[in-house]
């Protein structure tokens, strides 16, 4: 619990907490310090001009400010939330298309997110993080451009070489738990 | 009925949705997979999760000395409301947004029906009622065609896929698939080129369809 990179994910959920719960400004400008500037460098490497990723960076806070209260620190690590944001209002501001979203499950309140679950999930993403950048660096450059929009699906590859099974076994757990409490 | 799923999306499109970097037409056919199918509900996660990283990985851009003050202002101006989607029979969500009530079916020959739900530069995506028994004409793709069944069951010289299983057919593939005896099978199916048809009326048949 040491390690910074981890705490720092932990403090995400607890500023975008904070946002949702007290509409707090401060710690909304610590999201907004963090995040807007990788969202800006995200959409630039997407081929779009500085202003416009300027521009449409600042409408991914206003949805992160708004959607605050859909947050779940068991199902998403804040850095997964507010890529997702980002790449819809890239869809939706720059390529100008429709984006259809799978359904939303009926997450109930009485599947309160369990702080083992939430802790688990914030491992495994900053793992996944790891793992990317010990990627060697052709295999790396492959994920960010089908990332960056580079490549079509027909150019991705199928073997991604990242541990995603571990990630995806939880969350598919967290679905199980889901369908039983629903039946 | 998630559990008797038995094809499910690949990583490419999996990748690619998650990207925000596919067709509209290959996305609906993603996002409805999902709405049905836990397994890839959870892989896409995972997938949503490499972009989170790779956007953190990113050498970050300095915003302009006003941004956080603007954002704030946008804020203030309050949310707007959007409705949220819902199932409407075998349709899953996602669908809604590119379905009448009731739906208009159009027959295109051989039985088969058909709605053109969205044409866009690089995909088409169209819904098809196939009759129990009946096949689509034999054809083969140029490029990549994705058919999930919604209702029914059909199967082709691959395997039989019933509901909520998904079909990636590519360039290397030629097939005829048919409708199981029971309930008219329904399949949404995207195509990022046109079909191409063997024989010569199934040829014309083919152009007259749009497919």
């Amino acid at each position: 619990m040491a390690d910074p990179q981890f705490n720092k994910r932990l403090a995400w959920i607890s500023q975008l907490q904070a946002v949702r719960e007290t509409a707090d400004r401060a710690a909304f400008a610590e999201l907004f310090a963090y995040f807007a500037p990788r969202i800006k460098s995200f959409l630039m490497k997407s081929g779009t001009t500085p202003e416009m990723a300027e521009e449409c960076a600042q409408e991914v806070m206003v949805t992160v400010w708004h959607k605050a209260h859909m947050f779940d620190a068991s199902k998403a690590s804040v850095s997964t939330w507010v890529f997702t944001i980002a790449r819809n209002k890239r869809i939706d501001m720059i390529r100008k298309q429709r984006r259809p979203e799978p359904e939303d499950l009926p997450w109930g309140p009485q599947d309160a997110p369990s702080q083992v679950d939430t802790l688990a999930l914030q491992q495994d993403t900053e793992n996944l993080g790891r793992a990317l950048a010990d990627l060697p660096p052709k295999q790396r450059q492959l994920i960010e451009r089908a990332y960056f929009g580079d490549l079509t699906h027909a150019e991705i590859a199928s073997e991604t070489g990242l541990p995603l099974g571990t990630i995806k076994s939880r969350i598919r757990l967290a679905l199980d738990r889901l369908r039983h409490a629903m039946n | 009925m998630t559990q008797s799923i038995k094809h499910h999306l690949t990583t490419p499109l999996l990748m690619g949705y998650a990207a925000g970097t596919l067709p509209e037409a290959f996305s609906l056919v993603v996002a409805t997979h999902v709405s049905l199918c836990d397994e890839c509900r959870a892989a896409l996660a995972a997938f949503d999760a490499v972009g989170g990283e790779t956007m953190l990985a990113a050498a970050p851009v300095a915003m302009a000395d006003s941004a956080l003050a603007a954002t704030l202002d946008k804020i203030a101006m309050g949310d707007t409301v959007t409705d949220v989607p819902h199932r409407t029979g075998p349709y899953p969500a996602p669908m809604a947004a590119y379905m009448t009530h009731p739906p208009k079916w159009r027959k295109i020959g051989g039985g088969v029906k058909q709605i053109v739900l969205h044409t866009g530069a690089r995909a088409t995506v169209r819904l098809l009622k196939i009759p129990a028994g009946s096949a689509v004409p034999d054809h083969g793709h140029k490029g990549t065609e994705l058919t999930l069944v919604l209702q029914g069951a059909f199967a082709d010289q691959t395997d039989r896929f019933g509901v909520g299983d998904l079909e990636i057919a590519n360039e290397d593939m030629r097939h005829t698939p048919i409708a199981e005896s029971g309930p008219d099978c329904i399949c949404l199916a995207a195509t990022d080129a046109p079909l191409a048809f063997h024989g010569l009326l199934p040829r014309i048949a083919g152009r007259i369809m749009g497919i």
